[in-house]
């Protein structure tokens, strides 16, 4: 498919790459002719350098028969005006980023049909979720829902002498009452879908799935169950920190916002009237001190430098505080920090990649068994996808121990009606049931991808 | 840098010659010639030699830079050359491989320089092969394998920009192995048109192929000794509409196809070249109007020197070195202009032309009005100053390599006249020049160094330059420089 990206900063530049490995049609569209100059040299895109908002430009870029239209520049304006001019021009569906708070409150879904909007992202608000999510899991270093909610995906990086360590996946089943899936298993840098055979070591990183209640009486059973972070201090007054104190603070957890600038501390207080704003550089450890990090259930750490959010991460980890999640965008960096011991690392345009690939696809065959959810795991390296099955699939109602899947796939469940089933081989799959698979070293489009 | 890529593409350039390689052999089977063993010799090499390229040195990493991009395609289209001059010596119709290499080199670079005295005898799978050349190497060969072999490297642009010819290289799709294929489909859409146009008009079949790739390549080598000058008069109509064609920008006929026709008809750089073929032609009519019987003859006898000369592919319908000097100056200040960027033909191009003379204009303004700003501006869009230096600095580099080159060749004891053109046509992929190396002559005459040198010449003309330099210059193998 042809998707013209415009704006190629940090998100449109990760979007780009994601959708190029994907096998699109990709234009790069940014005013900027150096930055359209490196991109064509990393990528195979067509780059154009110009306004997207001008009509020529946009001929140029064949907005006609483009079926997907990304507009991620830093101006939220432009980024409406240039959809809605491609709309208008033919384009298939259009993506804006909107990341002003006052334009997504109520207004936006109004905004979003006026303008002919198909999808709006705001990476802050996705990145804030994420990190929300961590929180209510603690002892997860991501956490993903699907659909409904019904059924969810954690990683955990197994620490050192954890009693997983040595276990076989099928003494674990046999030890433990809890009915979930390790899905995908990353170590030293390699992504595997274990089996029953499979033996775990301690420093994986291991993906669950399973029911939210199973989940929670699993790790319980393995003692991992941490409380739901209740206390806790964010670095860095950014938007990210602005719409994830106001989902903490609704839940009633106490939050402290650490920021250098006083004009944006007194707009924060404005904001955020029930949350600690404090004027300060955060890394005063003096101040962190002061403001009692030793106290603390969780540090998240939202400057607008990845290096500083790391550095202070470590310093917070060394401090003993329960959780630390440090917000880091450049990939080679994020690596690097966890080797460094930090697990928990979000990177919002990561999230937002991802969003926009799972949107292609599902754009993509629309036809076939769509899409409804995408997660990329392990750097990438996995990918947890969950279909909605049609009435034209071809293998329903046959037992999986009949049929001959790929290798490296895996069903991780079925979500029928409101019952969620763990599949073993005499599991099927039935038409409108919602189906959720890993895979890793496929590009899957379609369910019946999976069987050979 | 990323050897063991390299070789691999290496592998890839040698098995699809030797793929190529099995036309002239069905040729020569066809005829019934003895010169099939010579192709069946070399194709067997040729597959042996990419086969273990291409397995034995797996690359570890798949990534390559400018750098890799460069080497790859200098390396290749001098490997490419030194196998395809094996069938020549092996059938024994060219029995001096040095020969055979400047014969092959002369081919792919869609020089249309020859060696060869008595083109007439020889056999037909030879001749179709030397003409074929052309045509693989007026696109490309690199750009051949982008089209054919699936998923290509991101970084596949740094050879599309290594091997076609032009100041900017630009992309007409977003993925470069698309572009590839629709420059590829032109490119044998205008073949199939030529041959039909060629064969329709009495050319017998063979002719029709030879010309036709020796014109859509803007090579020049043909079958006959007198090039195309015993053809009616419809032939050399269509071979001059022909070779004027493939020296335009490639990018104007896929603008064609999507119906873009206000972008096609506001390109500068057409009405630029359109501009100088005409003034050129009303120039030469001119000056030789003595010369010839009547005035059809005459416009027929300057449009098809100025369309061969210009578009540098280089056959003649009459011996151009014996018109008056100024007709044969235009011609040799034609040979330097060159076609069009992102054509089949060589050259400085018409674009860096115009930009040259938008920059002396931009200087004039500023020594005057030392505070005035300028931008220079090319099809409508501002060009960054990097892509105007990198064309004046490479007007610096082609004189050069142009004025060592000559240096070298005028070690000859032939005359001043022959050596300089047959630098320049040699440096910008023609063919014939005046004197001794002029339609009627060849270079036969020089010595084995001065093939070498000008084969050198010729690879850099149609690489323009830079690859090829960056293969010989050491501190492109070294570890970190």
């Amino acid at each position: 498919m042809k998707i013209i990206v415009v704006g190629c900063g940090k998100i449109g530049t990760t979007i780009i790459h994601n959708l190029v490995s994907e096998g699109h049609d990709v234009v790069a569209l940014d005013y900027n002719a150096e930055i359209i100059n490196d991109i064509t040299n990393m990528y195979d895109v067509m780059g154009i350098c110009g306004n997207a908002t001008d009509y020529e430009t946009l001929v140029e870029a064949g907005v006609k028969e483009s079926g997907l239209f990304v507009a991620v520049t830093s101006h939220d304006e432009l980024n409406m005006l240039s959809c809605r001019i491609a709309k208008k021009m033919g384009a298939g569906l259009t993506v804006a980023r909107i990341r002003n708070p006052e334009y997504n409150g109520q207004s936006l879904d109004f905004m979003c049909d006026v303008l002919d909007i198909s999808k709006s992202i705001n990476p802050e608000l996705l990145a804030a979720h994420e990190i929300f999510n961590i929180l209510k899991f603690p002892s997860a270093v991501k956490v993903e829902y699907f659909s409904r909610g019904n059924f969810e995906m954690i990683e955990l990086k197994l620490r050192d002498n954890s009693i997983l360590d040595g276990m076989s996946l099928m003494d674990l089943r046999n030890k433990y009452k809890s009915k979930v899936l390790i899905s995908a298993v990353q170590r030293d840098d390699k992504v595997v879908i274990p089996d029953g055979r499979f033996v775990l070591k301690s420093a994986d990183r291991i993906s669950i799935t399973a029911t939210p209640s199973e989940i929670q009486s699993f790790l319980n059973e393995l003692g991992l169950l941490q409380k739901k972070a209740r206390n806790i201090m964010i670095l860095g007054g950014s938007k990210i920190a602005y719409y994830l104190s106001k989902m903490l603070l609704n839940e009633g957890n106490t939050v402290k916002i650490i920021e250098q600038k006083r004009e944006r501390c007194l707009e924060l207080c404005d904001a955020l009237p029930n949350a600690v704003i404090i004027n300060g550089d955060g890394a005063e450890q003096e101040l962190l001190f002061e403001e009692g990090i030793t106290e603390l259930d969780a540090f998240v750490s939202l400057t607008g430098m990845d290096e500083e959010n790391i550095l202070i991460s470590i310093f917070a980890a060394s401090q003993n505080v329960p959780k630390v999640i440090s917000k880091v965008n450049r990939t080679e960096l994020a690596a690097m920090a966890e080797k460094l011991g930090l697990d928990t690392i979000v990177s919002p345009k990561d999230t937002t990649a991802n969003i926009i690939v799972r949107y292609a696809r599902a754009v993509e065959n629309s036809l076939g068994s769509s899409v409804e959810t995408l997660y990329k795991l392990m750097d990438g390296q996995a990918e947890a996808l969950e279909f909605n099955v049609r009435n034209d699939f071809e293998h329903i109602n046959i037992p999986f121990k009949d049929l001959e899947f790929k290798s490296n796939i895996l069903i991780a469940g079925i979500i029928r009606g409101k019952e969620s089933i763990i599949p073993g081989g005499n599991d099927y799959i039935l038409p409108g049931d919602n189906v959720i698979v890993l895979a890793s070293g496929h590009k899957l489009n379609d369910l019946s991808d999976i069987i050979k | 840098m990323n050897r063991r890529m390299i070789l691999y593409m290496i592998g890839k350039i040698i098995m699809i010659e030797g793929a190529l390689l099995t036309l002239p052999l069905c040729v020569s089977l066809l005829y019934k010639e003895s010169c099939a063993a010579s192709f069946l010799i070399t194709i067997v090499l040729a597959l042996v030699a990419g086969f273990i390229l291409t397995r034995a040195v797996k690359p570890k990493k798949e990534v390559f830079y400018a750098k890799e991009g460069f080497v790859i395609v200098a390396l290749g289209w001098v490997v490419m050359s030194a196998i395809g001059a094996l069938p020549f010596t092996i059938s024994g119709e060219i029995p001096n491989y040095v020969d055979a290499f400047f014969e092959t080199v002369s081919g792919f670079t869609t020089t249309g320089a020859s060696i060869v005295a008595d083109v007439e005898a020889m056999s037909k799978g030879i001749l179709f092969w030397r003409s074929f050349t052309h045509w693989v190497g007026g696109m490309g060969v690199l750009v051949f394998i982008m089209a054919v072999v699936p998923n290509t490297s991101d970084r596949s642009i740094h050879i599309m920009r290594a091997e076609m010819p032009g100041p900017v290289v630009g992309k007409l799709v977003p993925k470069a192995s698309d572009t590839a294929k629709i420059l590829y489909k032109i490119y044998i859409g205008i073949t199939i048109l030529e041959v039909l146009l060629l064969s329709l008009g009495g050319m017998p079949i063979f002719e029709s192929f030879v010309h036709t790739f020796g014109t859509v390549g803007t090579g020049g080598l043909g079958v006959k000794a007198d090039s195309i000058a015993s053809y009616s008069p419809y032939l050399q109509w269509v071979i001059t509409v022909f070779m004027l064609i493939c020296g335009i920008n490639f990018n104007l006929f896929y603008l064609l196809l999507i119906k873009r026709f206000k972008s096609v008809f506001r390109s500068e750089e057409l009405w630029v070249y359109i501009g100088i073929v005409i003034a050129a032609i009303v120039a030469i009519s001119i000056n030789i109007y003595h010369m010839y019987g009547s005035l059809s003859e005459v416009i027929r006898q300057s449009a098809f020197q100025v369309a061969s000369i210009i578009t540098t592919t280089g056959y003649a319908t009459t011996d151009f070195n014996l018109w008056p000097g100024f007709s044969k100056a235009i011609l040799f200040v034609l040979m330097f202009i060159g076609g069009c960027a992102g054509s089949t033909a060589g050259g400085l191009k018409q674009s860096r032309l115009i930009l040259l003379f938008k920059m002396i204009k931009r200087e004039f303004r500023h020594m005057l009005h030392p505070r005035s700003v300028g931008v220079v501006k090319f099809e409508d869009k501002a060009v960054s100053d990097e892509t105007i230096n990198g064309v004046g600095i490479y007007l610096a580099i082609y004189c050069v390599c142009f004025f060592t080159i000559f240096l070298i060749v005028s070690l000859e004891t032939l005359d001043f006249e022959s050596n300089f053109s047959a630098v320049a046509a040699c440096f910008n992929n023609i063919g014939p020049g005046f004197n001794i190396v002029g339609p009627a002559g060849n270079y036969a005459g020089y010595s084995i160094l001065s093939k070498v040198v000008l084969s050198i010449a010729m690879l850099l003309g149609r690489l323009e330059i830079y690859p090829i330099l960056f293969l010989l210059s050491p501190t492109t193998w070294s570890k970190n420089k």
